[in-house]
């Protein structure tokens, strides 16, 4: 298999206006004789459906929620990107372009970035147009921050939550078009499948979570935009609903999967307390622009801290290990987070971690309350401190908050080419459900940017392209490959129903979450995947021997809604492994300890792994095939990251 | 700790449902409540019976999806949702009774899970600025003060949970519907449309079911984003001057 990636010809900044000016048209009066399905109503999906509609396109949009605005885009935090240079600080398409293929480690497409830079300051035009309240300056105009480490301020945020405004001006559009009556909503509805007629994707089959009817949607183009599948790992700051379902049905469908190794951990989240953990809560990354990350200079005074014997405010300067500003001088506490999170895992493993489990480290804002008072520390980041103290009874003010990394973004996801649509004609995957824009490790405040840009500004122009080689012709939902389709979704439901299992669904969630964590987590060896692989092979026999399905299919069955899932997670948990094993390199969130500089950094390869891993299902049980996308820079270096 | 939970139990939306009593044993001071009752479920299934069906999602307090009514509280003691809430803010030995939101225009699926799509209609009916993709102007080209911009921000906070509806006795969504009219109401984008939103948010409301407001400041209390009741007052006012100086036949 070839994989095209379309990238347009000619100079970087030129392709996206050549591309939009090459592309085919829909006639405005034709455009209503096609149906497009969006699943998911995150960014990306609310955003596409909403300016689909807009443009004339019947939209029928999909989400497994109460109601779209529900989305886990909502819980994003720190703000938005975008090359405005409102500032006046130096910052252009080209720099963001080259800080966001940079900061990913130089695996990803150069083209692609780069239109999501040159968007971006659309993005942002349109969100204040629909009202989205952004933090504002005195004199009215919009106030911006700098993120994550960038040499300039080009954040928009809308305080601590971000996600939430921006989510739900794209709600608000998509509400719009539901009035307007050309988008029609089916939330608590959940995709089972992709249906592919004539090698085309022609629609879907949906399972209504609250009656269990299984239905079949027939359309002209499927548009995915079902988020990331941070899930995998059972704890993970993602909601407890987040799956990679729909992903990958399409994966076995025929969709490539790309880089699925590619997992962002986040290095500032509460630490679990206890097996009862259901899920992990972010701390914003600002907080390490005035926090100081420590632990106890030795295990000694680690295990006393650990059994109530001292407290940390009792622990003296000189005991303390400052292990971030000790081993990155120029950075100190905001280095990029793989190199944050990887660091924190160092010292617990040297069994200097501060609470019970022994998986935390403190952040500290005892010396930035003495340098700037604690008022002005609450005005900054009095939010993150309430919640915190909700969540774990202690109060940061007066003792070091704890944090521990966890997992938080994919940055791999379905293969998709330059205009969006994975290797299946018609099927188009946007936002986090794909790979395409932040190579090994995204950068902060540059999610919300991709899904809003996808959604809004790339795939109104290149869908119509498609589909104006497209006839008109609807396929009715009595086709054999619906019928075909909604037979295999019945009989996974019953065979998973019939199983007369003994654990629960959750049981097998956690452990392979446990075994995704320690094997295929913040650092990873050929030794340990491999032992992975045979592990989660074996959890997944154990899955379709031993869970215990409760309940029936014709009502609200949260237990089968799981069970669904969770076998998906286990076949991509095994994809994931195969994909890091193969990868004999180590760059942004992918570490192999065998790939480092003498330093301890992530020792890219550039001559043997400069590429896309796309991997193809072959068939139950069977090896997947591996596809290389070369990757070609033109207009950037390659360099060694260096945080020192 | 150990609990008495006494939990609304319904098979679907038209059986009649009641209370039953579950034991919990060996709750942590640190679980949130939903983890709580993640373990019980847990010891439910099992047991094979069914879990008890309750709707979240994000857990981080911003989805809205959560809700329950606890000991006689919409997300229970503290003013915050429900995944925000924590055992340490229950004593060993405690009943905790667990009910769904109560109102006709939030009719119950299952259990504790409920429909809230009215709000979606809400919304659908007129909280947006009518804008399409592309075509508008440099976001800086609006200034707006930022008293202004901050005072919309607050009403923009609703994460549309319904614990408004559920607090009041009169089962009313003033709350909610002023919370999206007061944002457009503040900031210039929202002036072009400001009549005619007010009027047809406030019908839809209002054909939805939901009660009408007497003024009792349940829903401010009880409000997890802290939702100031002045919404409703500026909502009043732009409803009534939208009607008598109506452009809408």
């Amino acid at each position: 298999m070839i994989l095209d990636s379309k990238i347009p010809e000619g100079p970087l900044a030129e392709k996206w206006s050549k591309h939009k000016f090459n592309v085919k048209l829909v006639n405005p009066a034709n455009k209503r004789k096609y149906d497009v399905i969006v699943v998911g109503t995150g960014l990306a999906g609310a955003s596409a459906a909403a300016s689909l509609a807009e443009l004339g396109y019947n939209v029928k949009a999909f989400c497994f929620q109460d109601s779209p605005r529900r989305a886990h885009s909502i819980a994003a935090q720190g703000g938005i990107n975008a090359a405005k240079n409102y500032q006046n600080d130096g910052d252009s398409v080209f720099r963001l372009f080259y800080d966001t293929i940079k900061g990913g480690d130089y695996r990803a497409r150069e083209a692609n970035v780069y239109r999501l830079a040159e968007v971006s300051v659309n993005i942002i035009d349109q969100c204040v147009a629909q009202g989205v309240p952004f933090a504002r300056e005195y004199g009215g105009l919009l106030a911006n921050r700098s993120f994550g480490g960038a040499q300039v301020s080009r954040t928009f945020y809308a305080r601590g939550q971000t996600g939430q405004q921006l989510l739900l001006g794209a709600y608000s559009a998509l509400s719009r078009q539901v009035a307007n009556g050309k988008v029609k909503l089916y939330p608590r509805t959940e995709m089972m499948d992709v249906v592919i007629v004539d090698g085309k994707a022609r629609g879907i089959v949906t399972r209504n979570l609250i009656t269990g009817a299984i239905e079949s949607h027939s359309a002209h183009a499927v548009l995915l935009c079902t988020g990331g599948y941070g899930n995998v790992f059972f704890l993970s700051t993602n909601a407890m609903g987040s799956n990679v379902t729909a992903a990958w049905r399409a994966h076995k469908k025929g969709a490539l999967m790309a880089n699925p190794c590619f997992t962002q951990i986040h290095p500032t989240c509460i630490p679990v307390s206890g097996d009862h953990q259901s899920k992990l809560t972010l701390m914003s990354e600002s907080l390490r622009n005035d926090g100081r990350v420590w632990v106890p200079a030795t295990a000694e005074m680690a295990e006393k801290l650990r059994k109530g014997q001292i407290t940390a405010n009792e622990i003296k300067e000189e005991d303390r290990d400052y292990f971030l500003e000790r081993k990155y001088p120029s950075f100190g506490n905001l280095v990029p987070r793989d190199v944050a999170s990887r660091n924190a895992k160092y010292v617990c493993d040297e069994g200097r971690g501060v609470n019970e489990t022994g998986e935390a480290v403190f952040l500290d804002f005892r010396d930035a309350i003495i340098r700037d008072s604690e008022d002005v520390i609450r005005a900054k980041y009095g939010n993150l401190f309430d919640m915190y103290q909700q969540i774990t009874g202690e109060n940061p003010y007066k003792v070091p908050m704890k944090i521990y990394p966890a997992v938080h973004y994919t940055m791999g996801g379905l293969w998709v080419d330059y205009n969006l649509m994975t290797n299946v004609p018609g099927l188009y995957a946007l936002g986090e459900a794909n790979f395409s824009d932040h190579g090994a490790n995204r950068l902060g405040a540059s999610a919300l940017m991709q899904g809003l840009a996808d959604g809004y500004f790339v795939i109104p122009y290149t869908i119509g392209d498609y589909l104006a080689q497209t006839p008109y012709t609807k396929i009715p939902t009595d086709h054999p490959e619906f019928q075909k389709a909604e037979a295999e979704v019945k009989a996974r439901i019953q065979k998973l129903l019939d199983i007369p299992g003994e654990k629960t669904v959750d049981y097998f969630h956690k452990k392979l979450g446990k075994i995704m964590w320690d094997y295929c987590g913040m650092a990873r060896t050929e030794e340990g995947l491999k032992k992975a692989k045979a592990m989660i092979k074996e959890l997944k026999a154990e899955f379709w021997r031993n869970v215990n399905v409760l309940g029936g299919n014709e009502e609200l069955n949260h237990s089968l809604e799981k069970a669904h899932r969770v076998a998906d997670f286990l076949e991509l948990g095994e994809l994931m492994v195969d994909d890091a094993l193969n990868r004999n390199e180590s760059c942004g969130g992918h570490f192999r300890e065998e790939y480092q500089t003498p330093e301890g950094e992530a020792l890219r390869d550039d001559e043997n792994y400069a590429y896309v891993a796309a991997w193809q299902y072959v068939g139950e049980g069977q090896e997947e095939v591996l596809h290389k996308e070369p990757l070609l820079f033109e207009n950037v270096k390659l360099t060694q990251r260096s945080y020192k | 700790m150990n609990l008495t939970l006494n939990i609304w139990r319904q098979k679907n939306n038209t059986d009649k449902g009641g209370f039953r009593e579950y034991k919990v044993t060996d709750v942590s001071k640190d679980m949130s409540f939903l983890e709580m009752l993640d373990v019980l479920n847990e010891q439910l299934a099992e047991k094979g019976e069914d879990p008890v069906h309750f709707d979240h999602d994000c857990r981080e307090g911003i989805c809205g999806m959560c809700s329950l009514y606890i000991n006689g509280k919409p997300h229970g003691p503290l003013q915050t949702t429900t995944c925000q809430l924590h055992m340490r803010s229950f004593n060993d030995g405690e009943t905790i009774t667990i009910e769904p939101w109560r109102a006709k225009a939030f009719p119950v699926m299952k259990d504790l899970v409920v429909d809230r799509s009215a709000f979606d209609r809400i919304i659908q009916a007129g909280g947006y600025v009518s804008v399409n993709t592309g075509g508008v102007p440099d976001a800086n080209e609006i200034p707006i003060p930022k008293r202004v911009a901050d005072e919309a921000f607050d009403a923009a906070t609703c994460i549309g949970c319904g614990a408004c509806v559920a607090a009041c006795k009169n089962a009313s969504a003033m709350l909610f519907t002023s919370a999206k009219i007061s944002q457009l109401a503040l900031l210039p984008q929202g002036q072009v449309e400001r009549k005619e939103r007010a009027e047809k948010m406030v019908a839809q409301m209002d054909a939805e079911g939901f009660g009408a407001c007497t003024n009792t400041g349940a829903c401010e209390a009880e409000c997890p984003k802290g939702i100031s009741i002045s919404n409703i007052a500026r909502m009043n006012r732009e409803y009534f001057s939208a009607v008598v100086s109506s452009e809408n036949v």
